[in-house]
């Protein structure tokens, strides 16, 4: 298969690259860019540990083919602190015990980004409609739920 | 016992709610897990060649079609590593030898420039089967005629305490025997019987197993492995791979963060193969990873069980005579559900005092794929049966359930199955707390005639399950500035050891616990611990945590009174600093000597770095004992031990269930950080729940795992969420654990089985005896009872 050439912005910066069209963005983001905060869990889409931002919207990077990101925006885990400062998700996280092994917190993170950013204020099911997509097997939802509120609480 | 020392003064840093030190690097995403180290360009990949039989003798592997495909590098088999291996029995080889006794068990491995590339070719390979007849449960593997799935049994190399049965398919039988178990029926006034049956599990941690290993041409191996047991891992390698010459110091196995383990990364399944294809291939890494239907057909899972369970009572609701067997599912390889089957088969008789006991708790070989640990050891498997029961008994007896397990429940001193007594506990604190909380007493009925509500309740106990000898040990380095490094092979698994380890050392030399880093192991690097598993690294690697944090204080106070003078009896940490009782003026910041000394004004220097060494071994435990009755050894060190209730919405038609409310209990001995045994509480619950409500392996007529994957085996997501948790922690000091803490880790998902159980009969009359509880099995028994 030919290589396809491609423009994008990943974490904020500008990239264009020749790209195989088939391979998935997840392996591309870990393999090609070495960004490996994205987390590889199933690759059939069901578990949500790969979920990064497409144009701000929460998707399974192991379902999207890098041509699809052609003229859009990624955002991964390791976009989301701005200057060396994390992100008030990440600190809610740490601060709500909202993570145990930690595997699945990028794609759980992103997931909550994705949802705070079109609605500031969520109820409760609307968070766990949200993370939904996003299995965890350590620690129960609930602290995840309560980081999320919490940061929608203080915003 | 070996007693705690740091368990009666005030604490400042035990019992507080301390952020994970590992949330930072895990919420910013550079937390590396297996799949994250980088490898360089050198790297090759490994794909399975896989069984496609539950039985069947291997005549011929073809290998010449995947030879050609362009960039494979090596096909290996069987022949390539005739070598048996196995945690408690050495009834495993690395790759199938003549026969296959599973779907999916490795035959060989294609070894590629790329994955894709070691897929492809390992289709290609073609293996000439004999299929043999199949048995796939426990009642065909134990029939006189059955045919033996391993032949050669009776030579296997096993730890002292299993008794295999050669000539059969029982790889292991523990007997207990204690007082007169048929006195105690014949004196019983009522006895009563029956069956119950749990299906198997899968553990389902978001992240895979994998491993890689390079052998390198210094002839040194290195394994990274996703791993609760880094050094359990380097010795089984090193035993395996002892032909050909290889020594444990030669070996390293490297541990980075692991997404969730739950026991399935304990011991070592797959990653023996990170060690032998490294071998095949000296001078480059080798990789293998599992996919997530990999994960599901070829990992530890949790084993089945029929148990029968007889009880024998007085009138008055006293128990006086238990006789329970339970014969386990454990699949075509045992060689760690063999100690399932004998730690559950040891304290079957549930948390409860029975004079006169028997239990049969047998291990037996089926053509499914190998049993192994899963958060709880058998302890689920076995309560369900008789948590169910109790209150079936209770409801015959019209005793309430909970009156019931109250007059039975076990207190420290009582006499346990094996003869020791039984620990300090909180047991009854956490059955009326529970009680109280779930309300009891109030019988609530739904607004909606569509809907019944139910309440359900459960005790649950649980000991780790570890050999006599099993130790843990802790080197504690100063830094320049104060700050303290701690290396332990205790393993963070997701619940938080960093944390508390860093928890304790602070608490004995008042440095916060930012300032002290823990890392995950590196055997070159990290001393000696025997697995994270049992819920036993709180107690027996904080123990020797605590160890070293006290020998390198004694070293402090040491160089205090070689330099100064000081009276070392006055000396004290404060703050971070060294004080005195009796010179109030006197007060030495430990950044200013814990490595370059103190200075004398000759000029001279006393000291050096300040190295702490800690070690834990319960010197106390023996796994020696009569193998008729199980009587005259200590096996356990202590059980952690409470209670959960449930209430339930099920709805009539559909048979779903909506849990409103749930109430866990747990005597922790010592909350060292409650955030932390709040999120065991949260995170078990939903895991047992799961187990009861949703989950179940499904295997088809030939042995074939059906539903290898998150849509057919669906976990619960945060839409299946109790509204409400109430954790409830009691402290009933576990005196040689580290502040008086015991383990805490697996118990909480162990009672949600039979609560829920024991709640739908509450709701609607009807008893199911088989998990899982699913809406579906609900609705259809709700049809036949109409």
């Amino acid at each position: 298969m030919n290589n396809q050439s491609i423009s994008t912005t990943i974490n904020g910066r500008k990239f264009t690259f020749d790209v195989y069209p088939n391979q998935t963005l997840l392996h591309f983001l870990r393999e090609e860019l070495g960004l490996t905060g994205t987390k590889c869990g199933c690759e059939i889409g069901e578990c949500g540990a790969c979920t990064v931002l497409l144009n701000g919207e929460a998707v399974n990077s192991c379902l999207v083919i890098v041509p699809q990101i052609d003229r859009k925006e990624i955002l991964t885990v390791e976009g989301l602190a701005k200057d060396g400062k994390l992100h008030p998700l990440q600190e809610s996280f740490m601060n709500h015990d909202a993570v145990h092994c930690g595997f699945c917190t990028p794609g759980m993170l992103m997931s909550a980004k994705a949802l705070l950013d079109k609605n500031p204020d969520p109820e409760e099911k609307e968070i766990r409609t949200a993370i939904s997509g996003n299995l965890c097997r350590c620690t129960g939802y609930i602290q995840i739920i309560e980081a999320v509120r919490d940061v929608a609480n203080k915003a | 016992m070996q007693e705690t020392e740091n368990k009666m003064k005030d604490q400042k840093y035990i019992g507080k709610s301390a952020v994970r030190i590992d949330g930072k690097v895990k919420v910013s995403g550079a937390a590396e897990f297996i799949d994250d180290l980088d490898f360089g360009p050198d790297l090759l990949y490994a794909a399975i060649v896989e069984s496609k039989f539950a039985h069947a003798v291997i005549n011929k592997i073809d290998t010449s079609d995947a030879e050609k495909i362009p960039g494979v590098v090596k096909i290996v088999t069987g022949k390539d590593f005739p070598f048996r291996f196995g945690l408690y029995m050495h009834d495993r080889f690395i790759f199938a030898q003549d026969r296959v006794r599973f779907v999916g068990e490795q035959i060989g491995a294609v070894i590629a420039r790329d994955a894709a590339t070691a897929l492809k070719a390992a289709k290609l390979v073609k293996v000439d089967y004999t299929e043999l007849p199949a048995i796939l449960n426990v009642e065909q593997s134990l029939t006189k005629d059955a045919f033996l799935i391993h032949p050669e049994l009776r030579y296997y190399k096993h730890v002292p305490w299993f008794f295999p049965k050669g000539e059969t398919n029982i790889a292991h039988l523990r007997k207990v025997r204690k007082g007169d178990v048929q006195k105690g029926f014949k004196e019983a006034d009522f006895i009563f019987e029956d069956t119950y049956t749990v299906p198997r599990y899968a553990h389902c941690a978001i992240e895979v197993h994998g491993a890689v290993g390079l052998y390198d041409n210094s002839d040194r191996l290195t394994v990274w492995t996703a791993s609760q047991s880094p050094y359990t891992q380097r010795n089984l390698f090193a035993e395996a791979l002892a032909p050909l010459g290889l020594s444990h110091k030669d070996i390293r196995v490297v541990t980075p963060f692991i997404g969730g383990g739950f026991g399935g990364k304990a011991g070592v399944s797959m990653e023996i193969l990170g060690a032998a294809l490294a071998i095949a291939m000296k001078g480059r890494p080798v990789k293998v990873l599992w996919s997530r239907a990999q994960e599901f057909y070829n990992t530890y899972q949790r084993q089945g069980l029929t148990a029968r369970i007889k009880v024998g009572l007085k009138k008055d609701g006293t128990i006086i005579a238990m006789d329970n067997i339970l014969n386990w599912d454990a699949g075509a390889y045992v060689e760690y559900g063999a100690n399932v089957v004998n730690a559950a088969g040891l304290s079957a008789s549930g948390p409860y005092n029975i004079p006169n006991v028997s239990i049969d708790s047998v291990c037996i070989y089926t053509n499914l794929p190998p049993g192994g640990p899963y958060r709880g050891f058998g302890y689920s498997e076995f309560l369900f049966g008789l948590e169910s029961h109790l209150n079936e008994i209770a409801k015959k007896m019209k005793i309430d359930p909970i009156q019931l397990r109250r007059k039975n429940a076990i207190r420290e001193g009582d006499i346990l199955n094996y003869g020791g007594k039984m620990n300090a506990n909180g047991l009854i604190e956490a059955i009326d707390k529970v009680e109280k909380e779930i309300e009891w007493n109030k019988k609530e009925t739904s607004s909606d005639p569509n809907k019944a509500i139910g309440k359900g309740i459960a005790l649950f106990w649980k000991a780790p399950a570890m050999p006599p000898n099993a130790s843990s040990s802790a080197f504690l380095k100063f830094n320049e500035d104060g700050s303290i490094n701690i290396l332990i092979s205790g393993m963070e698994i997701g619940q938080g050891l960093l944390t508390v380890m860093a928890q304790i050392a602070a608490e004995v030399l008042t440095v916060p616990p930012e300032k002290i880093r823990v890392e995950t192991p590196d055997t070159d690097r990290n001393p000696y611990e025997w697995q994270t598993v049992g819920s036993h690294v709180t107690w027996g690697c904080g123990r020797a945590v605590e160890s070293a944090a006290i020998d390198a204080r004694e070293q402090i106070f040491d160089i205090v009174e070689r330099a100064l003078g000081k009276d070392r009896k006055s000396l004290y940490l404060d703050d971070e600093c060294v004080k005195s009782k009796t010179d109030t003026n006197f007060s030495l910041s430990l950044r200013d000597f814990i490595i370059a000394g103190i200075q004398k004004p000759d000029g001279s220097y006393r000291g050096g770095p300040i190295l702490g060494r800690g070690m834990f071994m319960p010197e106390f435990t023996s796994a020696l004992s009569d193998p008729e009755t199980s009587q005259g050894g200590h096996p356990n060190v202590h059980y952690t031990v409470g209670a959960s209730a449930v209430k339930i919405e099920v709805d009539r038609q559909t048979g779903k269930v909506k849990i409103p409310k749930v109430v866990l209990a747990v005597d922790v001995g010592k909350a060292l950080n409650p955030d932390l045994i709040n999120g065991q509480i949260t995170g078990g619950l939903l895991q047992g729940i799961a187990t009861v409500l949703y989950e179940d392996m499904r295997f088809n007529e030939k042995g074939k795992l059906i539903n290898a994957n998150f849509t057919d085996y669906k976990i619960p997501t945060s839409m299946e969420i109790p509204d409400e948790i109430v954790p409830i922690i009691i402290e009933v000091p576990q005196p040689d654990g580290p502040s008086g803490a015991r383990g805490v880790g697996e118990h909480t998902m162990i009672p949600c089985a039979p609560m829920i159980a024991n709640a739908v009969e509450d709701a609607l009359g009807i008893r199911i005896k088989s998990m899982p509880i699913t809406a579906e099995k609900i609705a259809m028994n709700l049809k036949h009872s109409l």
